[in-house]
């Protein structure tokens, strides 16, 4: 175990092989891909909502089913238990996600131009970063807009979490949630990034003119 | 008892094999082939004439289920119709109308699903509903020189006119007096072509022929080789003013109206023609080719042309018989001026030239609808059954035996007037179902006291032989009806909120509010679930009161009410759709207002006050 943290800066200086840096430039491009597509998408069902109604959350912007009209549908229905109407401008890192997206890509594209394996582990360190505080931005939001529910609405409920991924019972509703196409490619680009990394530490050290590997040389 | 079960049990399967190729009859074991199972959807729309009720019946086929009233002629508050200032107005001075003869708009001789037309028979108008809301859009009349508007509306092929003639004939103009023993000649029939706009369906009436005092009844429009022609049969030929039921029976034949609207809208264009109440009138006898006469048998009813449009079926409802007449012989005949006198100027077409047979289909033939397969279908009202008979061309041995062209019979309980198959007036009829619209009900059904309603009759003619389904009872009182394929209309459910053109419509809370100019006090509310905003309208004893009343919703079935308490008013309002409404405030006190369709779980709280201050 210890000799593998040895090995890491060793590893780390190695060096990504061309169809490697091809992954990373994959990457670059699924990441700015997922700017465009929806990364999470919330469907709500109920007896009268058959065909339910539809939330589309997008890196930029909160887009809803028939035309938008399912936002207002969702408000409106959520003012009856006192929930806090739904905005796009309440969801603030909406304005530089993208803009974080494209840097992401920068990053992605930049460690194929060095071609090491440490400029691509820095990338996914910090994506990975962004990932997780992402997600818990969004249940941090999903749980805000469920606990702060006004005492003199009509019905009252217990505050509640919507769920992030699967499905609840909410009263009448039935609130499915789910990763979008955005969120695959975001998946897509870790794949590429981790697969750059291994093929680089995979690398057959003879070729980059590094010491020989001590196991060898131990040997 | 168990054996008699299982056997009525396989009677009815066997029953339904025999049915064959309805659309719904194979998967459900046991139930009747009209048979709708909850959640599914019918075939076929089904638009009634409401008959004296002013409305049209929206019903479903096979199912016969009733689905919507459209209101037409006569308020309706479940509606909210005849209470804002829009239907109101539309209206005019009459809260009822006389509803027949439903049209629909066509597309190169098929249903395009726009709108629906209807008449009515009593006040001489026509209307236009429009099957995107299914509403009525506009109410067109009292036409001028129009009296019993029976004869309508029949659509041509290209919904280009509305052709409709009149069942009364008055002194012209209207207003004007002539003693009625001077009927021959101070009283006159009208033909009116009414041009319908392709784009907005907005009717005007384009142009009228003048017509002997003959009662007008029934007629249809020509496609195919007779398009540019519209027929009419009448009755009273004989110009009877009293007991009209012995005086206008005495001629063997009365005459249909062949009427060329190509070349009566040709004549208004290319000559000066007078106009009367801003109408330019013809007179047939001073312009050649614009309407002919032709003898039909006793007294008769129905006139209707084939998909083809080269056969014309005409019935004497006193006369066991229904005459067909062939259009290419019709042009003929009219080519080589083969007539058989002239009656004030219009000639009279030699019925022996263009009649292609007389089928003896049953005691009093009234009305004949078609199948596309070449088949006819014709109503006997004295007999209360339906006969079904072969078109032409026949063979020789039924052209010796006309009898040998009726090739099944059908009773329908009881006396049946109109009959409709869906298309049938189109050149695409779709020949699955016939409905029956039976004029008494006798003891069909549970009694509901002396006041009964009609009954629809539901038969299965996909097969060799007609087969009887499935009854239904409607309200007074359907005439006619057209039925059409469910995916011919596409309707929407909600108006949308960029497309509300209403000066007064109000979508935000904030622009809400009550405003006042001297006596008059304008409110601009909204609803929405589940509260009006505002919820307060404060006014002195005599403001006049208008109140724009936007439902800001945009989901479907999202339907608000507007009810004030003690002012006769009931306002209902589709999801983003603007009404207004105006009353004097002439009482006071403080009125509850609420909403008065059935909206949401808090549905109850939706109310508020009108508060009125005594002067």
């Amino acid at each position: 175990m210890l000799k593998i943290i040895d090995r890491i800066p060793e590893l780390l200086d190695r060096r990504v092989p061309g169809r490697g840096r091809l992954l990373l430039v994959v990457a670059a491009v699924l990441l700015i891909g997922a700017i465009f597509l929806p990364l999470w998408q919330i469907h709500l069902v109920a007896p009268q909502y058959q065909e339910g109604l539809d939330l589309y959350i997008h890196s930029y912007k909160l887009e809803a089913g028939n035309e938008g009209q399912d936002l207002k549908e969702i408000n409106n229905l959520n003012h009856y238990i006192g929930m806090a109407p739904i905005e796009e401008e309440d969801f603030a890192e909406m304005t530089f996600i993208p803009f974080l997206l494209g840097g992401f890509a920068l990053l992605a594209l930049r460690a194929a131009f060095f071609g090491t394996v440490k400029s691509v582990v820095d990338t996914l360190v910090l994506f990975i970063y962004f990932g997780m505080f992402s997600m818990w931005r969004f249940y941090y939001q999903l749980y805000t807009y469920a606990h702060n529910l006004d005492p003199r609405a009509p019905m009252d409920i217990d505050p509640f979490t919507p769920i992030l991924i699967g499905w609840k019972q909410i009263a009448n509703f039935t609130q499915y949630s789910f990763p979008r196409e955005g969120s695959a490619l975001l998946l897509g680009a870790v794949v590429c990034l981790g697969g750059a990394i291994w093929m680089g530490i995979r690398q057959d050290t003879s070729s980059s003119e590094v010491e020989p590997d001590p196991e060898t040389v131990a040997a | 008892m168990r054996r008699i079960t299982t056997l009525l049990i396989a009677v009815l399967a066997l029953g339904l094999v025999g049915c064959g190729g309805s659309s719904s009859s194979d998967s459900n074991d046991g139930a009747p082939a009209s048979y709708v199972p909850p959640g599914e959807k019918d075939d076929y729309y089904l638009f009634y004439s409401g008959g004296h009720s002013g409305q049209v019946f929206v019903g479903g086929l096979p199912s016969l289920r009733e689905i919507q009233e459209i209101p037409v002629f006569t308020p309706s508050p479940g509606h909210g119709y005849g209470y804002d200032e829009k239907t109101k107005e539309m209206m005019g001075e009459y809260n009822w109308g006389d509803v027949h003869h439903p049209g629909l708009s066509k597309t190169d001789g098929v249903y395009d699903g726009r709108w629906l037309f209807v008449n009515d028979n009593a006040n001489n108008r026509v209307a236009r509903i429009s099957l995107r809301d299914f509403k009525t859009k506009q109410i067109l009349g009292p036409i001028p020189n129009s009296m019993g508007n029976h004869g309508s509306s029949f659509v041509t092929p290209n919904t280009e006119y509305l052709l409709v003639a009149t069942r009364f004939s008055v002194p012209l103009p209207k207003g004007s007096h002539a003693p009625v023993e001077t009927y021959e000649e101070n009283f006159n029939g009208i033909v009116s072509g009414v041009d319908v706009d392709e784009e907005s369906g907005e009717m005007s009436v384009g142009w009228q022929v003048k017509t002997p005092p003959f009662n007008w009844d029934l007629g249809s429009t020509g496609k195919g080789p007779s398009d540019g022609w519209a027929f009419w049969t009448s009755y009273n030929t004989e110009m009877a003013y009293d007991s009209l039921e012995i005086n206008a029976s005495q001629r063997d034949r009365d005459f249909a109206a062949f009427v060329n609207w190509e070349r009566a809208e040709e004549v208004v264009e290319n000559n000066d023609i007078n106009t009367r109440n801003g109408v330019p009138l013809i007179d047939p006898a001073n312009h050649e080719g614009v309407m002919y006469f032709v003898p039909v048998s006793k007294s008769p009813h129905g006139i209707d042309t084939d998909p083809s449009g080269r056969w014309i079926a005409a019935s004497g409802k006193l006369q066991p018989t229904t005459t067909v007449f062939d259009f290419e012989q019709v042009k003929t005949a009219i080519e080589n001026e083969d007539f058989q006198g002239e009656f004030r100027g219009v000639p009279v077409l030699n019925y022996d030239s263009i009649v292609e047979g007389e089928v003896p289909v049953g005691q009093g033939p009234l009305h004949t609808q078609f199948d596309g397969e070449g088949n006819a279908y014709t109503s006997l009202f004295i007999e209360s059954a339906v006969a079904k008979w072969e078109l032409p061309p026949w063979d020789d041995a039924t052209k010796e035996d006309m009898s040998q062209a009726v090739t099944d019979k059908i009773n329908v309980h009881y006396n049946i007037g109109h009959l409709v198959i869906p298309g049938s007036d189109s050149q695409e009829p779709y020949g699955d179902w016939l409905v029956a619209m039976n004029k008494l009900k006798k003891d069909r059904g549970l009694s509901v006291g002396p006041e009964m309603p009609e009954t629809s009759q539901l038969i299965d003619i996909s097969g060799e032989e007609m087969e009887m389904i499935a009854e239904d009872y409607t309200r007074p009182e359907p005439h006619f009806a057209q039925a059409v394929p469910a995916d011919v209309i596409d309707p929407i459910e909600v108006y949308k909120q960029d497309e509300n053109d209403h000066p007064d419509a109000t979508w935000e809370q904030d622009n809400t509010g009550v405003t006042r100019s001297g006596d008059e006090v304008e409110v601009h509310m909204i609803s929405q679930r589940s509260q009006y905003f505002p919820d307060k309208i404060e006014v002195q004893e005599g403001d006049e009161v208008t109140i724009h009343l936007t439902n800001v919703e945009q989901v479907s079935d999202m339907i608000h009410g507007f009810g004030i308490s003690e002012h006769n008013l009931n306002g209902v309002v589709s999801p983003g759709e603007t009404k207004t409404f105006q009353f004097t405030a002439d009482k006071a006190g403080v009125y509850p207002f609420y909403c008065t369709n059935f909206c949401s779980a808090l549905h109850q709280e939706m109310q508020g006050y009108l508060e009125v201050i005594p002067q």
